[in-house]
């Protein structure tokens, strides 16, 4: 059945108070009328630890202000008092649920300032972490979408084929949530034995839960009657609010960093970017289930493809030492929220100049949400912020 | 130099700009800063970057200069490039540009509290955006010494010994050297 | 809420009249916590195992700890046959799991959300971060030792710690409070002075009252 009857912001304003010049609603908390409530860091309706500001006339919300920076730890000044190599185990703790594209956008800069060529068998195996990465943290996001509208049983199911891959990390990395796996000059290690093996068990499960979260959720009435023609994303905004990734892919902009500005092992790869129409909650679930399939039809292509042993790490200077040429880059990723990019300064001396990150829920979370949040209920408020699949470290760093 | 790049006609219209390649499809070209809103505008409106992907400062304090970098990206042509410009360290504003893209009211208010460069005429600006109850020198600032703020204002635990990596290797595996 | 919510000020009344208020002594109570002495010892054992057989945790996830907190709550870790739940309110909870670094605006929110938990509470601090500030141990936002702003009953090290860790430490937790050793309430009502000044040093605009209950 197909849903086409799209809501629109409502443009019917005869019911609500009067704009002023700046396009917002003059609030007078002492007439009573209006309540201000902070949608705090402690919440279990908040995605990490961040705070909505929110007035509210009645149940609808006249007015919204994000707060960021509960979790600022001033990563891009430790940067600069550390050495190339000591940054490593640092920067993977930008993102937390998914720290490897940290790692390769670091690891990718240096080496292209430095000059260094990474063997073929390197670029496989950060092709497949970084794969296995975007898996976990999908699986981890349906939980929270489905748990913000009160459907607790898909959190259990995706949490657990989560570990299952977690488990799979562990055997490839050592850790199960930081990894540090990707290190300039290529990775740490090969597969070990019967990896294949076992991941393919993996991507079983995952596939079979997978059948029975899309009946549980997306063929739910439930779910499609608050979701269908909810947070609607005009493609109009797309490049006024730098929007990138599942969000802009659900508005019907077929961007998809891995197909435009192949990297690693991707033109070798086979598959389309997943294009989404209505841009509503529900559309940007879908996209993301449909990207989540995606994944694990990805990670079989690569452990078909991939060269069983060779080289994995190509020789660096000792990296105690270690003194990168003067110059700028700029390298990016397509993670799971969307553009992840990486500015590194050098200026030819053992410590980085300037580095800095580029998270995608730095617009989405702050001047998105509060454009889009505007005349919608107090109750959809935690839905609509999964949906945008927001995540506050990478904003505050 | 001669060098053949796609924004190679940018330089009739603006013949202060410098252009040179990073790597294939991203260049960098720097302006000075009385003509980068001028710049930018014509970049997003007529050659077509209408992606704003980041906007940030890098803290030259050996030349008393700040340094602003506009990464934007043209989707169709899927071009990059880095526009940067110069501001002076004391006193330092910019210009906004927050009517071209929205967006750029938070990377500016970011910018304000943390490199203390202001950006007049941009919503909301003045109001702390990640620290609160800040007020010391803005801390992305070079000569922020966060690691004696930190030791002065919170209590570390006592016992922790920190060695400089490449000291101690060389103590330990050429220790007759020393 | 902004500093002039806060000050002596007359409004407006919905019936029309004007009042005076003042707010942080309207609504809150400027009472000082108090110790609980332990009662009778044979009805104090029963009342320890009975803390112990039941700590509902505060879901605050302060740092990043908190993404090993969801594994938890799915049958492969299960704390739930631990008599352990996850409560979004501090009113209804008696373990505050600090999961991580905390930065200066985090520790505020801590510190409001701590003392409006009901005593007996306890405190888990989760990783290295809260032991002597971990990898952030010259960030200018981050807190280097918890103890000094808030009472630790149990610290669990590790970077992250896995979930059988954090297991473990419940357990920890579980035999302190059954020996009578569960005091941390306790320790900050005799020590609030030195608490809140070591807590007012570091949060610079205080716009709340001394005592949050």
């Amino acid at each position: 059945m197909k849903f086409s009857k799209l809501f629109k912001i409502n443009e019917d304003r005869s019911l609500y108070p009067p704009l002023n010049s700046e396009g917002k609603v003059d609030v007078d908390l002492s007439s009573h009328k209006y309540v201000k409530l902070w949608h705090g860091p402690q919440h279990p309706g908040i995605t990490g630890n961040m705070s909505l500001e929110l007035t509210l006339l009645g149940d609808e919300i006249m007015d919204c202000e994000t707060h960021v920076g509960y979790l600022h730890r001033g990563f891009e000044k430790l940067m600069e008092r550390r050495k190339w190599i000591q940054c490593f185990p640092i920067v993977c703790r930008i993102t937390v649920p998914e720290p490897d594209y940290n790692e390769y956008c670091f690891a990718a800069g240096v080496e292209e300032l430095a000059g260094i060529e990474i063997p073929e068998t390197a670029k496989w195996l950060r092709t497949l972490t970084l794969e296995m990465a975007r898996l976990q943290s999908y699986l981890m996001w349906i939980g929270g979408q489905a748990g913000s509208l009160g459907m607790g049983i898909v959190g259990q199911w995706s949490n657990y084929c989560r570990d299952l891959v977690l488990d799979r990390f562990e055997e490839l990395t050592g850790g199960r949530i930081y990894h540090m796996y990707i290190i300039p000059g290529g990775v740490r290690g090969l597969l070990p034995d019967g990896f294949e093996k076992r991941m393919e068990e993996t991507l079983k499960t995952i596939e079979e839960f997978m059948v029975d979260i899309d009946k549980v959720m997306f063929n739910n009435a439930v779910f499609k009657k608050r979701t269908v023609g909810m947070g609607y994303i005009d493609p109009k905004w797309i490049y006024q609010f730098g929007i990138t990734g599942p969000n802009a892919r659900a508005a019907g902009v077929p961007d998809d960093i891995r197909k435009k500005y192949p990297y690693l092992k991707y033109p070798e790869l086979d598959f389309e970017p997943i294009v989404g129409k209505d841009s509503d909650i529900y559309t940007r679930a879908d996209v993301r289930r449909r990207d989540l399939l995606l994944s694990v039809d990805l990670i079989r292509q690569i452990l078909a493809k991939m060269p069983k042993d060779g080289d994995f790490k190509a020789p660096t200077p000792n990296v105690l030492h270690w003194q990168i040429p003067a110059g700028e880059t700029f390298i990016r990723s397509e993670c799971t929220r969307g553009e992840f990019a990486y500015y590194i300064v050098s200026d030819g001396s053992e410590y980085p100049r300037r580095i800095n990150v580029r998270g995608p829920s730095y617009t989405h979370a702050v001047a998105l949400l509060e454009k889009m949040i505007t005349n919608t209920n107090l109750a959809d408020v935690a839905g609509l912020m999964t949906s945008l699949h927001t995540y506050p470290p990478e904003i505050e760093r | 130099m001669i060098m053949n790049t796609p924004l190679d006609n940018i330089k009739t219209v603006f013949p202060n700009a410098d252009v040179w390649t990073q790597r294939q499809e991203l260049y960098h070209m720097s302006i000075p800063k009385e003509q980068l809103v001028a710049l930018v505008t014509h970049l997003k409106e007529v050659e077509g970057y209408l992606h704003l992907v980041q906007l940030t400062a890098v803290d030259w304090i050996e030349k008393n200069q700040f340094q602003l970098t506009y990464i934007l990206n043209n989707p169709i042509k899927k071009i990059d490039v880095m526009v940067k410009t110069f501001i002076p360290r004391d006193n330092p504003t910019m210009e906004t540009i927050h009517h071209l893209w929205e967006q750029a009211a938070t990377y500016q208010r970011e910018l304000r509290e943390m490199f203390g460069i202001n950006f007049p005429g941009s919503p909301r600006v003045d109001k702390p955006f990640i620290l609160e109850g800040w007020d010391d020198i803005p801390p992305y600032r070079r000569d922020f010494d966060t690691k004696k703020y930190a030791e002065e204002t919170y209590f570390p635990r006592p016992g922790r010994e920190t060695h400089d990596p490449k000291e101690f290797m060389k103590k330990k595996l050429y220790p007759d050297e020393i | 809420m902004s500093k002039s919510d806060l000050e002596k000020r007359t409004v407006m009344s919905p019936d029309g009249e004007p009042i005076e208020i003042n707010p942080l002594q309207d609504y809150f109570c400027d009472a000082r916590p108090k110790v609980h002495e332990p009662v009778l010892p044979i009805f104090e054992k029963f009342l320890n195992w009975a803390r112990s057989e039941s700590l509902w945790v505060l879901g605050f996830g302060t740092g990043c700890g908190a993404i090993e907190m969801r594994p938890l709550m799915t049958p492969r870790f299960d704390a739930y046959r631990f008599g352990i739940q996850w409560r979004p309110t501090p009113r209804q909870s008696s373990v505050f799991i600090i999961s991580g670094y905390l930065s200066v605006k985090t520790l505020k929110r801590v510190i409001r959300s701590y003392e409006q938990m009901q005593n007996p509470k306890f405190v888990i601090a989760l990783g290295s971060c809260t032991i002597n500030g971990g990898m952030y141990w010259d960030s200018y936002n981050t807190i280097k030792r918890l103890d000094h702003y808030l009472p630790v009953d149990v610290y669990i090290a590790g970077c992250m710690p896995r979930p059988e860790a954090i297991l473990a430490g419940f357990e920890k937790l579980k035999e302190l409070i059954r020996q009578g050793k569960g005091e941390g309430a306790n320790l900050y009502a005799q020590n609030f002075d030195w608490y809140k000044a070591n807590q007012k040093k570091i949060i610079k605009d205080w716009d709340m009252p001394d005592y949050n209950w």
